[in-house]
Protein backbone atom coordinates (compact mmCIF):
# COMPACT_ATOMS: atom_id res chain seq x y z
CA UNK A 1 0.00 0.00 0.00
CA UNK A 2 1.47 3.36 -0.93
CA UNK A 3 2.11 6.53 1.30
CA UNK A 4 -1.14 7.94 2.97
CA UNK A 5 -1.70 11.96 3.61
CA UNK A 6 -4.48 13.83 5.05
CA UNK A 7 -7.17 15.12 3.00
CA UNK A 8 -10.37 17.61 3.79
CA UNK A 9 -12.64 18.87 1.42
CA UNK A 10 -14.52 22.00 3.10
CA UNK A 11 -17.43 23.60 2.04
CA UNK A 12 -19.00 26.78 3.79
CA UNK A 13 -22.09 24.51 5.18
CA UNK A 14 -19.92 22.03 6.15
CA UNK A 15 -17.37 19.46 6.15
CA UNK A 16 -17.85 17.31 3.17
CA UNK A 17 -14.66 14.83 3.53
CA UNK A 18 -12.00 13.86 5.63
CA UNK A 19 -9.79 10.81 5.43
CA UNK A 20 -6.54 9.80 4.65
CA UNK A 21 -6.34 9.58 0.88
CA UNK A 22 -3.10 8.49 -1.81
CA UNK A 23 -3.75 10.98 -3.91
CA UNK A 24 -5.95 13.96 -5.48
CA UNK A 25 -5.99 15.75 -8.41
CA UNK A 26 -7.14 19.26 -7.73
CA UNK A 27 -8.31 21.71 -10.73
CA UNK A 28 -5.84 24.83 -9.83
CA UNK A 29 -5.78 27.89 -11.60
CA UNK A 30 -2.95 27.34 -13.74
CA UNK A 31 -3.43 23.70 -14.34
CA UNK A 32 -4.59 20.54 -12.52
CA UNK A 33 -2.37 19.49 -9.61
CA UNK A 34 -1.29 15.84 -8.83
CA UNK A 35 -1.31 16.29 -5.47
CA UNK A 36 1.16 13.11 -3.38
CA UNK A 37 2.54 12.96 0.32
CA UNK A 38 5.11 14.89 1.01
CA UNK A 39 4.10 17.59 -1.38
CA UNK A 40 5.92 21.36 -1.20
CA UNK A 41 3.84 23.33 0.34
CA UNK A 42 1.74 25.58 -2.17
CA UNK A 43 -1.27 27.31 -1.62
CA UNK A 44 -3.05 27.72 -5.11
CA UNK A 45 -6.65 29.39 -6.34
CA UNK A 46 -9.46 26.84 -8.08
CA UNK A 47 -10.76 26.92 -10.96
CA UNK A 48 -14.28 25.53 -11.51
CA UNK A 49 -13.61 21.81 -12.08
CA UNK A 50 -13.54 18.13 -11.37
CA UNK A 51 -11.50 16.86 -8.08
CA UNK A 52 -10.49 13.63 -8.13
CA UNK A 53 -9.89 11.56 -4.91
CA UNK A 54 -7.72 8.20 -4.93
CA UNK A 55 -8.77 7.27 -1.43
CA UNK A 56 -7.12 4.56 0.88
CA UNK A 57 -9.11 1.71 -0.98
CA UNK A 58 -7.81 2.88 -4.39
CA UNK A 59 -11.40 4.10 -5.33
CA UNK A 60 -11.99 7.20 -7.52
CA UNK A 61 -14.56 9.99 -5.64
CA UNK A 62 -15.08 12.76 -7.73
CA UNK A 63 -16.60 15.81 -6.80
CA UNK A 64 -17.05 18.82 -9.12
CA UNK A 65 -15.69 22.27 -6.84
CA UNK A 66 -16.03 25.96 -8.12
CA UNK A 67 -14.88 28.90 -5.93
CA UNK A 68 -12.18 28.59 -3.46
CA UNK A 69 -8.22 27.08 -2.83
CA UNK A 70 -6.07 24.95 -1.77
CA UNK A 71 -3.51 24.82 0.87
CA UNK A 72 -1.04 21.98 0.54
CA UNK A 73 1.91 20.82 2.96
CA UNK A 74 3.75 18.25 2.83
CA UNK A 75 1.05 15.70 5.15
CA UNK A 76 -2.50 17.67 4.60
CA UNK A 77 -4.31 19.26 1.57
CA UNK A 78 -7.24 21.21 3.20
CA UNK A 79 -9.41 22.52 0.32
CA UNK A 80 -11.72 25.51 0.61
CA UNK A 81 -14.73 25.14 -2.32
CA UNK A 82 -17.71 27.63 -2.07
CA UNK A 83 -19.35 24.58 -3.80
CA UNK A 84 -19.21 21.11 -3.91
CA UNK A 85 -20.83 18.35 -5.66
CA UNK A 86 -20.61 14.97 -5.36
CA UNK A 87 -20.75 13.73 -8.88
CA UNK A 88 -21.96 10.04 -7.58
CA UNK A 89 -24.68 11.87 -7.02
CA UNK A 90 -25.15 13.79 -10.33
CA UNK A 91 -26.49 12.27 -13.13
CA UNK A 92 -25.92 13.57 -16.69
CA UNK A 93 -29.41 13.49 -17.95
CA UNK A 94 -30.74 15.21 -14.95
CA UNK A 95 -28.15 18.26 -15.72
CA UNK A 96 -29.10 18.55 -18.64
CA UNK A 97 -32.87 18.55 -18.26
CA UNK A 98 -31.82 21.19 -15.83
CA UNK A 99 -29.96 23.40 -18.19
CA UNK A 100 -33.29 23.06 -20.32
CA UNK A 101 -35.57 24.61 -17.89
CA UNK A 102 -33.58 27.57 -17.04
CA UNK A 103 -32.62 28.33 -20.53
CA UNK A 104 -36.77 28.08 -20.77
CA UNK A 105 -36.55 30.11 -17.66
CA UNK A 106 -34.18 33.29 -19.27
CA UNK A 107 -36.75 33.24 -22.63
CA UNK A 108 -39.72 33.99 -20.03
CA UNK A 109 -38.09 35.61 -17.89
CA UNK A 110 -40.68 38.73 -17.10
CA UNK A 111 -38.25 41.07 -15.34
CA UNK A 112 -34.56 41.92 -15.45
CA UNK A 113 -34.06 40.82 -11.68
CA UNK A 114 -35.49 37.03 -12.92
CA UNK A 115 -33.61 37.08 -16.14
CA UNK A 116 -30.27 38.26 -14.25
CA UNK A 117 -30.74 35.51 -11.32
CA UNK A 118 -31.77 32.82 -14.33
CA UNK A 119 -28.91 33.43 -16.45
CA UNK A 120 -26.74 33.23 -13.18
CA UNK A 121 -28.06 29.67 -12.55
CA UNK A 122 -27.44 28.58 -16.28
CA UNK A 123 -24.10 29.86 -16.46
CA UNK A 124 -23.18 27.86 -13.51
CA UNK A 125 -24.53 25.11 -14.68
CA UNK A 126 -22.89 25.56 -17.80
CA UNK A 127 -19.68 25.37 -16.33
CA UNK A 128 -20.49 22.40 -14.84
CA UNK A 129 -21.08 20.64 -18.15
CA UNK A 130 -18.42 21.70 -19.31
CA UNK A 131 -16.16 19.97 -16.16
CA UNK A 132 -17.38 16.95 -16.70
CA UNK A 133 -16.79 16.67 -20.35
CA UNK A 134 -13.41 16.78 -20.38
CA UNK B 1 -66.17 41.67 41.35
CA UNK B 2 -65.73 39.41 37.93
CA UNK B 3 -68.67 37.27 37.75
CA UNK B 4 -68.07 33.41 37.75
CA UNK B 5 -69.21 33.13 34.28
CA UNK B 6 -66.56 35.64 33.20
CA UNK B 7 -63.51 33.85 35.49
CA UNK B 8 -64.30 30.58 33.78
CA UNK B 9 -64.03 32.62 30.20
CA UNK B 10 -60.44 33.99 31.52
CA UNK B 11 -58.86 30.66 32.40
CA UNK B 12 -60.33 28.69 29.09
CA UNK B 13 -58.55 31.19 27.43
CA UNK B 14 -55.20 31.87 29.22
CA UNK B 15 -55.23 27.67 29.02
CA UNK B 16 -55.18 27.58 25.08
CA UNK B 17 -52.48 30.39 25.32
CA UNK B 18 -50.40 28.33 27.32
CA UNK B 19 -50.80 25.47 24.73
CA UNK B 20 -49.61 27.83 22.20
CA UNK B 21 -46.64 29.45 23.94
CA UNK B 22 -45.69 25.57 25.11
CA UNK B 23 -46.21 24.04 21.40
CA UNK B 24 -43.65 27.13 19.93
CA UNK B 25 -41.32 26.19 22.57
CA UNK B 26 -41.12 22.67 21.45
CA UNK B 27 -41.20 24.21 17.71
CA UNK B 28 -38.23 26.07 18.76
CA UNK B 29 -36.28 23.89 20.65
CA UNK B 30 -36.25 20.66 17.39
CA UNK B 31 -35.42 24.30 15.17
CA UNK B 32 -32.46 25.02 17.48
CA UNK B 33 -31.18 21.92 17.12
CA UNK B 34 -30.61 21.90 13.88
CA UNK B 35 -29.50 25.33 13.62
CA UNK B 36 -26.90 24.60 16.38
CA UNK B 37 -25.53 21.57 14.16
CA UNK B 38 -25.59 23.62 10.94
CA UNK B 39 -23.39 26.46 13.07
CA UNK B 40 -21.34 23.39 13.96
CA UNK B 41 -20.60 21.94 10.31
CA UNK B 42 -20.01 25.20 9.41
CA UNK B 43 -17.12 26.02 11.71
CA UNK B 44 -14.04 24.34 9.83
CA UNK B 45 -14.22 26.12 7.14
CA UNK B 46 -14.52 29.43 8.65
CA UNK B 47 -11.58 28.29 10.92
CA UNK B 48 -9.47 27.48 7.82
CA UNK B 49 -10.23 31.16 5.91
CA UNK B 50 -9.25 32.68 9.46
CA UNK B 51 -6.33 30.97 9.36
CA UNK B 52 -5.38 31.65 5.58
CA UNK B 53 -5.95 35.24 6.23
CA UNK B 54 -4.21 35.37 8.80
CA UNK B 55 -0.74 33.97 6.89
CA UNK B 56 -1.41 36.02 4.09
CA UNK B 57 -2.80 39.33 5.86
CA UNK B 58 0.83 39.29 8.12
CA UNK B 59 2.68 38.95 4.47
CA UNK B 60 0.76 41.29 2.72
CA UNK B 61 -1.02 43.47 4.69
CA UNK B 62 1.84 46.08 5.54
CA UNK B 63 2.55 46.59 1.71
CA UNK B 64 1.87 50.15 0.28
CA UNK B 65 -0.69 48.11 -2.40
CA UNK B 66 -2.34 46.20 -0.35
CA UNK B 67 -5.71 45.86 -1.17
CA UNK B 68 -8.43 48.09 0.08
CA UNK B 69 -10.63 45.63 1.53
CA UNK B 70 -7.74 44.93 4.08
CA UNK B 71 -6.24 48.21 4.45
CA UNK B 72 -9.58 50.31 3.94
CA UNK B 73 -9.85 53.71 2.08
CA UNK B 74 -8.21 55.57 4.61
CA UNK B 75 -11.14 57.21 5.62
CA UNK B 76 -13.60 56.96 8.18
CA UNK B 77 -16.26 59.29 7.17
CA UNK B 78 -19.12 56.99 5.71
CA UNK B 79 -19.87 53.81 7.95
CA UNK B 80 -22.47 51.41 6.65
CA UNK B 81 -24.29 49.28 9.87
CA UNK B 82 -25.05 45.78 8.34
CA UNK B 83 -27.40 45.03 10.81
CA UNK B 84 -29.05 41.29 10.82
CA UNK B 85 -31.91 40.12 12.87
CA UNK B 86 -34.82 38.09 12.43
CA UNK B 87 -37.75 37.90 10.48
CA UNK B 88 -40.32 37.01 13.35
CA UNK B 89 -40.91 38.25 16.75
CA UNK B 90 -42.14 36.83 20.09
CA UNK B 91 -38.46 35.89 20.98
CA UNK B 92 -37.78 37.77 24.35
CA UNK B 93 -35.18 40.72 23.64
CA UNK B 94 -33.12 39.04 20.78
CA UNK B 95 -34.41 41.47 18.22
CA UNK B 96 -34.54 44.30 20.46
CA UNK B 97 -31.16 43.52 21.86
CA UNK B 98 -29.28 43.77 18.68
CA UNK B 99 -30.68 46.71 17.69
CA UNK B 100 -29.88 48.46 20.90
CA UNK B 101 -26.60 47.56 20.23
CA UNK B 102 -26.68 48.96 16.86
CA UNK B 103 -28.25 52.19 17.67
CA UNK B 104 -25.75 52.73 20.47
CA UNK B 105 -22.95 52.74 18.05
CA UNK B 106 -24.98 54.98 15.17
CA UNK B 107 -25.56 57.69 18.24
CA UNK B 108 -21.90 57.28 19.01
CA UNK B 109 -21.03 57.75 14.94
CA UNK B 110 -23.59 60.59 14.24
CA UNK B 111 -21.98 62.59 17.52
CA UNK B 112 -18.22 62.28 15.66
CA UNK B 113 -19.99 63.94 12.67
CA UNK B 114 -19.76 60.69 10.83
CA UNK B 115 -22.32 59.83 8.07
CA UNK B 116 -24.05 56.76 8.96
CA UNK B 117 -26.23 54.14 6.69
CA UNK B 118 -27.67 51.22 7.48
CA UNK B 119 -28.67 47.97 5.62
CA UNK B 120 -30.56 45.45 7.62
CA UNK B 121 -31.11 41.64 7.10
CA UNK B 122 -34.33 40.82 8.58
CA UNK B 123 -37.85 42.08 8.78
CA UNK B 124 -37.59 42.95 12.49
CA UNK B 125 -34.82 45.20 12.97
CA UNK B 126 -35.78 47.34 10.01
CA UNK B 127 -39.05 48.02 11.62
CA UNK B 128 -37.87 49.13 14.83
CA UNK B 129 -34.52 50.86 13.19
CA UNK B 130 -36.99 52.92 10.37
CA UNK B 131 -39.04 54.68 12.99
CA UNK B 132 -35.71 56.95 13.97
CA UNK B 133 -33.63 56.16 11.56
CA UNK B 134 -35.79 55.69 8.48
CA UNK B 135 -33.45 58.32 6.19
CA UNK B 136 -30.18 56.27 6.55
CA UNK B 137 -31.65 53.35 5.18
CA UNK B 138 -30.25 52.49 1.95
CA UNK B 139 -31.84 50.88 -1.00
CA UNK B 140 -32.47 46.76 -0.82
CA UNK B 141 -32.93 47.18 3.03
CA UNK B 142 -34.29 45.36 4.51
CA UNK B 143 -32.96 41.77 2.88
CA UNK B 144 -35.87 39.54 3.00
CA UNK B 145 -35.50 36.19 4.34
CA UNK B 146 -38.31 35.08 5.40
CA UNK B 147 -39.24 32.51 2.63
CA UNK B 148 -35.91 31.16 3.41
CA UNK B 149 -36.43 27.58 5.41
CA UNK B 150 -32.52 26.88 5.92
CA UNK B 151 -29.64 29.53 5.88
CA UNK B 152 -27.52 28.30 3.02
CA UNK B 153 -23.89 30.19 1.77
CA UNK B 154 -26.50 31.28 -1.47
CA UNK B 155 -27.92 33.99 0.97
CA UNK B 156 -24.61 35.34 1.87
CA UNK B 157 -23.46 35.45 -0.71
CA UNK B 158 -26.02 37.71 -2.11
CA UNK B 159 -25.91 39.79 0.56
CA UNK B 160 -21.95 39.85 0.28
CA UNK B 161 -22.48 40.84 -3.04
CA UNK B 162 -24.58 43.77 -2.34
CA UNK B 163 -22.32 44.79 0.48
CA UNK B 164 -18.96 44.52 -2.22
CA UNK B 165 -20.84 46.22 -5.17
CA UNK B 166 -21.66 49.28 -2.58
CA UNK B 167 -18.20 49.37 -1.67
CA UNK B 168 -17.12 49.23 -5.18
CA UNK B 169 -18.79 52.49 -5.65
CA UNK B 170 -17.20 53.97 -2.54
CA UNK B 171 -20.34 54.31 -1.08
CA UNK B 172 -18.95 54.19 2.24
CA UNK B 173 -15.66 53.32 3.94
CA UNK B 174 -16.29 51.28 6.77
CA UNK B 175 -18.86 48.27 7.32
CA UNK B 176 -19.80 46.76 10.45
CA UNK B 177 -21.90 43.71 10.96
CA UNK B 178 -24.04 43.60 13.79
CA UNK B 179 -25.54 40.31 14.86
CA UNK B 180 -26.44 38.39 17.82
CA UNK B 181 -23.81 35.38 19.04
CA UNK B 182 -24.67 32.10 20.09
CA UNK B 183 -23.61 31.69 23.43
CA UNK B 184 -25.76 29.50 24.85
CA UNK B 185 -29.43 28.72 24.55
CA UNK B 186 -30.38 31.10 27.90
CA UNK B 187 -27.24 33.84 26.43
CA UNK B 188 -27.08 35.30 23.46
CA UNK B 189 -24.95 38.59 23.14
CA UNK B 190 -25.51 41.37 20.24
CA UNK B 191 -21.82 41.64 18.75
CA UNK B 192 -20.42 43.85 16.43
CA UNK B 193 -18.19 42.39 13.99
CA UNK B 194 -15.72 44.52 11.56
CA UNK B 195 -15.98 43.25 7.91
CA UNK B 196 -14.56 45.93 6.08
CA UNK B 197 -11.56 46.48 6.18
CA UNK B 198 -11.30 42.96 7.41
CA UNK B 199 -9.88 42.28 10.69
CA UNK B 200 -6.84 40.15 10.37
CA UNK B 201 -7.17 37.26 12.54
CA UNK B 202 -4.40 37.24 15.28
CA UNK B 203 -1.45 35.49 13.41
CA UNK B 204 -0.17 34.36 17.03
CA UNK B 205 -2.99 31.81 17.50
CA UNK B 206 -3.52 30.77 13.66
CA UNK B 207 -1.34 27.76 13.21
CA UNK B 208 1.76 26.85 11.67
CA UNK B 209 1.62 24.61 8.72
CA UNK B 210 2.07 21.34 9.74
CA UNK B 211 5.41 19.49 11.08
CA UNK B 212 8.40 20.36 9.08
CA UNK B 213 6.86 22.58 7.13
CA UNK B 214 8.07 25.49 8.41
CA UNK B 215 9.29 27.39 5.06
CA UNK B 216 6.92 29.32 3.61
CA UNK B 217 3.88 28.24 1.45
CA UNK B 218 4.60 28.87 -2.14
CA UNK B 219 1.39 30.75 -3.96
CA UNK B 220 -0.38 29.93 -7.07
CA UNK B 221 -0.83 32.37 -9.07
CA UNK B 222 0.48 35.17 -6.78
CA UNK B 223 0.02 36.03 -3.20
CA UNK B 224 -1.76 39.36 -4.08
CA UNK B 225 -4.20 37.15 -6.23
CA UNK B 226 -4.76 35.21 -3.74
CA UNK B 227 -5.53 37.84 -1.23
CA UNK B 228 -8.31 39.72 -4.13
CA UNK B 229 -10.13 36.21 -4.43
CA UNK B 230 -10.16 35.38 -0.45
CA UNK B 231 -11.02 38.77 0.91
CA UNK B 232 -14.35 38.93 -1.09
CA UNK B 233 -14.93 35.40 -0.30
CA UNK B 234 -14.06 36.31 3.77
CA UNK B 235 -16.98 38.61 3.82
CA UNK B 236 -19.50 36.48 2.74
CA UNK B 237 -17.89 33.99 4.84
CA UNK B 238 -18.40 35.71 8.20
CA UNK B 239 -21.87 37.08 6.69
CA UNK B 240 -22.71 33.29 6.65
CA UNK B 241 -21.80 32.78 9.93
CA UNK B 242 -23.43 35.88 11.54
CA UNK B 243 -26.31 34.33 9.56
CA UNK B 244 -26.04 30.61 11.15
CA UNK B 245 -25.52 31.92 14.34
CA UNK B 246 -28.44 34.14 14.60
CA UNK B 247 -30.23 31.45 13.57
CA UNK B 248 -29.30 29.62 16.50
CA UNK B 249 -29.52 32.26 18.88
CA UNK B 250 -33.21 33.32 17.78
CA UNK B 251 -34.38 29.92 18.45
CA UNK B 252 -32.30 29.81 21.86
CA UNK B 253 -34.01 33.62 22.34
CA UNK B 254 -37.52 32.29 21.57
CA UNK B 255 -37.40 29.00 23.81
CA UNK B 256 -36.22 31.39 26.85
CA UNK B 257 -39.43 33.74 26.23
CA UNK B 258 -41.76 30.66 24.98
CA UNK B 259 -40.59 28.96 28.13
CA UNK B 260 -41.64 31.61 30.85
CA UNK B 261 -44.62 32.58 28.77
CA UNK B 262 -46.01 29.06 29.40
CA UNK B 263 -44.63 29.59 32.95
CA UNK B 264 -46.52 32.50 33.97
CA UNK B 265 -49.80 31.33 32.15
CA UNK B 266 -49.45 28.46 34.39
CA UNK B 267 -49.62 30.68 37.49
CA UNK B 268 -52.01 32.99 35.95
CA UNK B 269 -54.41 30.02 35.85
CA UNK B 270 -53.59 29.09 39.39
CA UNK B 271 -54.31 32.27 40.54
CA UNK B 272 -57.38 32.14 38.61
CA UNK B 273 -58.83 29.18 39.32
CA UNK B 274 -58.14 30.02 43.10
CA UNK B 275 -60.03 33.29 42.79
CA UNK B 276 -62.71 31.13 40.80
CA UNK B 277 -63.40 28.72 43.80
CA UNK B 278 -63.30 31.28 46.54
CA UNK B 279 -66.02 33.00 44.53
CA UNK B 280 -68.09 29.81 44.07
CA UNK B 281 -67.91 29.05 47.40
CA UNK B 282 -68.45 32.18 48.80
CA UNK B 283 -71.83 31.82 46.36
CA UNK B 284 -73.03 29.16 48.14
CA UNK B 285 -71.91 30.38 51.71
CA UNK B 286 -74.08 33.06 51.05
CA UNK B 287 -77.51 31.71 49.32
CA UNK B 288 -77.32 29.07 52.37
CA UNK B 289 -77.47 31.45 54.88
CA UNK B 290 -80.74 33.14 53.40
CA UNK B 291 -81.72 30.08 53.10
CA UNK B 292 -81.22 29.24 57.06
CA UNK B 293 -82.39 33.15 57.99
CA UNK B 294 -85.82 32.55 55.96
CA UNK B 295 -86.44 29.24 57.89
CA UNK B 296 -85.69 30.91 61.22
CA UNK B 297 -87.80 33.80 60.33
CA UNK B 298 -91.21 31.33 60.29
Amino acid sequence: MSELFRFELVSPEKLVLAADVQQVRVPGVEGDMGILPGHAPVMTSLRPGVLEVVTRSGNDKRFYVRGGFAEIDPTRLVVLAQQTIDLEELDKSHLDQEVKNLEEDVADAKTDGQKVKAEFALDRLRELQEALDL
Amino acid sequence: MASLKDLRNRISSVKATQKITKAMEMVAAAKLRRAQEAAEAGRPYAHRIDRVMAALGAKVGHDEGAPRLLVGTGRQDVHLLLVATAERGLCGGFNSNIVKRAVQDIDALLGEGKTVKILCVGRKGFDILKREHGDRMIKGSPVDLKHVKRIGFAEAEAIGRQVLDLFEKEEFDVCTLYFSEFKTVVEQKPTALPLIPAKIPDSEAAEKPSAGAESAYEYEPGEAEILDDLLPRNVMTQIFRALQENAASEQGARMTAMDNATRNAGDMIDRLTLEYNRSRQAQITSELIEIISGAEAL
